[in-house]
């Protein structure tokens, strides 16, 4: 087990005297806590694998140290630095059973064998690999595979940190689930440092209680899935988290008050020294925006389309040029396509430049 | 952790190994009978371009590859053209026999030259195609054949069975569908078996040698009358020696893409 | 992939079939056809059942006594070569470079000696181990050692498989290096992490995953060099004496410089049949292999 912490770390394929903004992974200061389970989320290209790389000690940094438990250990190689990681298909070595295969880091370090033995049979229990130990590898299914390798990774005792590259790439979506729950298990009992990467955000927020989001090589947010549905520090949070994502819109922000096409809506907090030039919008999740029948002092809004997902129903409506996703309360029908917009003020947000920005009480 | 300690040495050793001998010959070919014989010099003493001139200009000589490139050529196109069928059969399709058909196919690639060399002699004099270049292209697709079948069949089945089921779906006849949608798809595999075709042939001399006797006479063939009254034509000999090697030489460098591509695929 | 059974796909496979049965099948007919005759010239064939096979097949004979001395230096020379050329191959797979312009140039100068005629293989080794005029027999006369393949057995010998290794290892490298180039990065990475050594990297991830190549690049090398005619004709002519006189060169001495038809027939046959079932041996060894893992495999 071991706290991480990576300071100023940054990373170029280009080598150093690449351009900032071309940076694969821009300068990055973070702590990583004991046991934590943790998801690195976000699109592809985003930077994710490279700073999994980086902890592992696959890729060398550009520039910045990391640190486990204190120490620096970014000149170290991969097998000094005693992590785990499972990649996105299979790595098994073909031509050894299951318990071979369990055993392969342990032998390598000279651990004696009765306490291989034991070691193996352990983790084989804790992956329900125990009927397959004298199997051949090659012959089990992906999903066991995957087992296997996450296995290699778990037998040794004094490993700091499991890292999951998209684990569940290959594996049936039936299975999936269990595999998941198996990990989420596995966290709980062995009380792990794990960081998982993931662009599937279902399996971020039910996996991790950290969820750190990543866009562009910058990490944009840290925080439990709650605190990204409520209160996203970035557009792309907004957008990528949730389903359907928040709603975006240009607005201008005075005071109390946010005008939007003309209409004004009532803000929580107050904004007055927002920075001059920038990009200002107003963000809102749909779960809070309700669909109304048009009255004065809301804003008109076009239904486009409602889409009805059993437990609640989203209408995609149009404002002038833009599109925005609301609520449709329980209840409520029309025939005609115009309607209206209320918003909820506690949970609308101000963004410059896709920057959140806390108003004034 | 891919390759091992020492590798620079190892391959720079094995790359000189490679290249002394094709260096000697080059050496030789530039020099002038005397001063081989005479002398033994790392580099020409007083170069010479006159083999080289003599091979040009001497119609027996240059007549030599040219009947060479002629039955290489042929043969690659005869190959690839029958192989490419069967290539999508094996792939695709069960049918009875297939399995014991390949076989038979990929052992004729193992057919020993010699066996052959009697009974073709008798059997292209016999239908007058003996001292032509169809009778070696013809004969080299023994071995060639099996071997484009072999290739072509594992970059077919690189090609998913959707593609195929989408163009019927969208009215492809099957000819239309072979040559508009199949074979640029494996365009790489196609280079593949095409130069592996060329080298065979280009190479093989028993057979070569063989089925021709003056008009279609190889290189191979005419290599072999090097030696004159004043003794071995070295230089000679040398300088035809390097001219033979040189369209090997082009034809890699010009598909090492290719191979690189090939190889990266694994499709070995 | 799924194949689906359809009987009309003989229809494609007809031009291979006609094409390498014309090659094939009517020229190993009239072979059978001779092999079972005998002749005093002058076209006329006398009956001769097995009794050229009987022949061959007992050493007291002239024609038993040389098919099996030359089967006899061809496997041996075949067990020499392939010693040496795979485990060369594989280590010169294994120092390719990873990336960039030399990793092209490396390929180029690999295949060169695969694309030379064989007879100019033959002439350059020819000439490159001459006394006189060669730089190899210059250099090693010169150092004391009396190095001469025309007139010295183990000389000749060392030439012919000397001249083999160089012309062939070039294949087992190129194929071991392809095998080598299909192993995903991450096979390299989860080695690290496992904390394995070079030794173990090699046998646990390298030589696994080349084992399909390594037993094509096997099998070639054995069958050529089962059937080789061409090179050490060029060097030695099958001298000094026969010391060097493989099945084949042996063939056609038979065939075209005696006009034996029955012997060299039947030579034929049976020369073509151990190269049958040798194929058939590797052929069920390699679909074995292969059958091994199950269809679907995860990875790049």
């Amino acid at each position: 087990m071991a706290r991480i912490d990576l300071v100023d770390l940054a990373h170029s394929y280009s080598g150093n005297d690449a351009p900032p903004e071309s940076f694969a992974l821009k300068p990055v200061t973070m702590t990583w806590r004991q046991g934590g389970a943790y998801a690195l989320l976000g699109p592809s290209g985003c930077g994710k694998t490279t700073l999994l790389n980086l902890i592992s000690g696959i890729v060398t940094p550009s520039r910045g140290k990391i640190l486990f438990d204190g120490t620096d250990i970014t000149p170290l190689s991969t097998q000094k630095r005693n992590i785990a990681q499972v990649f996105q298909f299979p790595v098994i070595y073909d031509t050894m059973t299951v318990g071979q295969n369990l055993a392969f880091p342990l032998k390598n370090r000279g651990v004696p064998k009765a306490e291989i033995e034991k070691r193996v049979a352990e983790i084989a229990r804790l992956l329900d690999l125990t009927p397959d130990l004298n199997r051949k590898a090659t012959r089990l299914t992906a999903d066991a595979k995957q087992k296997i390798s996450l296995g290699r990774g778990l037998v040794r005792s004094d490993v700091a940190a499991v890292l999951f590259d998209e684990p569940l790439t290959v594996i049936d979506p039936e299975l999936k689930w269990q595999l998941r729950s198996k990990l989420k298990a596995l966290h709980r009992d062995l009380d792990l440092t794990m960081i998982y990467v993931t662009h599937d955000q279902t399996e971020a927020l039910t996996f991790a209680d950290t969820v750190v989001v990543m866009h562009d090589g910058r990490v944009v947010q840290s925080g439990t899935p709650a605190e990204l549905f409520e209160k996203p520090a970035h557009t792309f949070v907004g957008y990528f988290i949730g389903s359907p994502g928040m709603n975006i819109v240009p607005a201008e922000v005075r005071g109390r008050e946010a005008r939007i096409g003309g209409h004004v809506i009532a803000l929580n907090r107050s904004y007055e020294k927002l920075p001059s030039g920038a990009r200002i919008e107003v963000g809102v999740r749909p779960e809070f925006v309700d669909v109304e029948r048009p009255a004065p002092g809301l804003l008109s809004a076009n239904i486009e389309r409602i889409d009805d997902l059993g437990r609640i129903r989203f209408a995609h409506v149009r404002v002038g040029d833009a599109k925005l996703a609301a609520r449709v309360p329980p209840g409520f029908s029309t025939n005609s396509n115009s309607a209206a917009l209320r918003f909820d003020p506690a949970h609308v947000h101000v963004y410059a430049d896709s920057r959140l920005v806390e108003g004034a009480a | 952790m891919h390759s091992i300690p020492g590798r620079r040495i190892i391959m720079s050793a094995f790359l000189i190994f490679l290249l002394v001998p094709i260096y000697w010959l080059v050496n030789m070919s530039f020099k002038t009978n005397g001063e081989i014989v005479s002398t033994m010099t790392l580099w020409p003493h007083q170069p010479t371009i006159a083999n080289y001139m003599r091979i040009f200009t001497d119609e027996s000589w240059y007549s030599g590859y040219i009947n060479s490139l002629k039955y290489v050529v042929l043969n690659t196109l005869i190959s690839i053209s029958v192989a490419l069928p069967a290539a999508y059969a094996f792939s695709r399709y069960r049918f009875l026999g297939d399995k014991h058909l390949f076989f038979w196919l990929l052992s004729n690639r193992m057919a020993p030259a010699a066996v052959y060399a009697l009974p073709f002699f008798n059997l292209y004099s016999a239908i007058n195609l003996f001292d032509t270049p169809w009778a070696v292209a013809l004969a080299h697709c023994i071995f060639n054949v099996p071997l484009a079948v072999w290739i072509l069949e594992g970059f077919v089945s690189g090609v998913p069975r959707e593609i195929d089921e989408t163009a019927f779906l969208d009215g492809y006849s099957f000819p239309r569908f072979f040559i508009k949608i199949l074979v640029p798809l494996i365009a790489s595999g196609i280079g593949v078996a095409a130069f592996f075709c060329f080298m065979f042939s280009w190479v093989e001399l028993l057979l070569a040698r063989t089925l021709t006797s003056v008009a279609a006479k190889p290189i191979s063939a005419v290599m072999t009358r090097t030696v004159s009254a004043a003794g071995m034509d070295w230089g000679l000999l040398a300088a035809a020696g390097v001219l033979t090697i040189i369209p090997g030489a082009l034809v890699i460098w010009f598909v090492r893409n290719y191979i690189a591509r090939g190889f990266a695929l694994g499709r070995v | 992939m799924d194949k689906t059974v359809n009987q009309k796909a003989w229809f494609l496979v007809l031009p291979v079939f006609a094409v390498v049965a014309f090659s094939a099948i009517l020229p190993l007919m009239t072979v059978v056809n001779y092999s079972m005759q005998d002749t005093f010239g002058n076209n006329q064939f006398f009956w001769n059942g097995v009794g050229w096979f009987k022949e061959l097949l007992d050493p007291s004979t002239d024609l038993g006594g040389r098919f099996l001395a030359s089967l006899g230096r061809n496997l041996f020379f075949s067990a020499v070569i392939l010693a040496i050329e795979v485990p060369l191959g594989i280590v010169v797979a294994l120092s390719m470079p990873r990336q960039g312009l030399s990793v092209a140039v490396c390929l180029v100068i690999l295949a060169l000696p695969l694309l030379i005629p064989w007879n100019v293989v033959g002439t350059i080794w020819q000439i490159f181990g001459r006394p006189d005029i060669g730089l190899l027999g210059y250099v090693l006369n010169s150092l004391g050692f009396n190095y001469n393949y025309v007139s010295n057995d183990l000389d000749a010998w060392a030439t012919v498989i000397v001249m083999d290794v160089w012309h062939w290892t070039s294949l087992v490298a190129l194929l071991c290096y392809a095998g080598l180039k299909s192993i995903p990065d991450a096979y390299y990475q989860a080695a690290q992490i496992d904390g394995a050594s070079r030794w173990a990297v090699f046998k646990a991830i390298q030589l696994p995953k080349m084992n399909r190549v390594l037993l094509i690049a096997v099998l070639l090398r054995f069958m050529d060099s089962f059937m080789i005619y061409t090179e050490p004709f060029v060097v030695t002519g099958g001298g000094p004496g026969n010391s060097t006189t493989f099945v084949s060169i042996e063939l056609v001495k038979i065939a075209l410089g005696q006009f034996d038809l029955g012997k060299a027939a039947a030579l034929s046959l049976v020369y073509n049949l151990i190269i049958l079932i040798t194929c058939w041996v590797f052929y069920t060894i390699m679909t074995n292999a292969g059958a091994d893992r199950p269809r679907k495999e995860g990875g790049a």
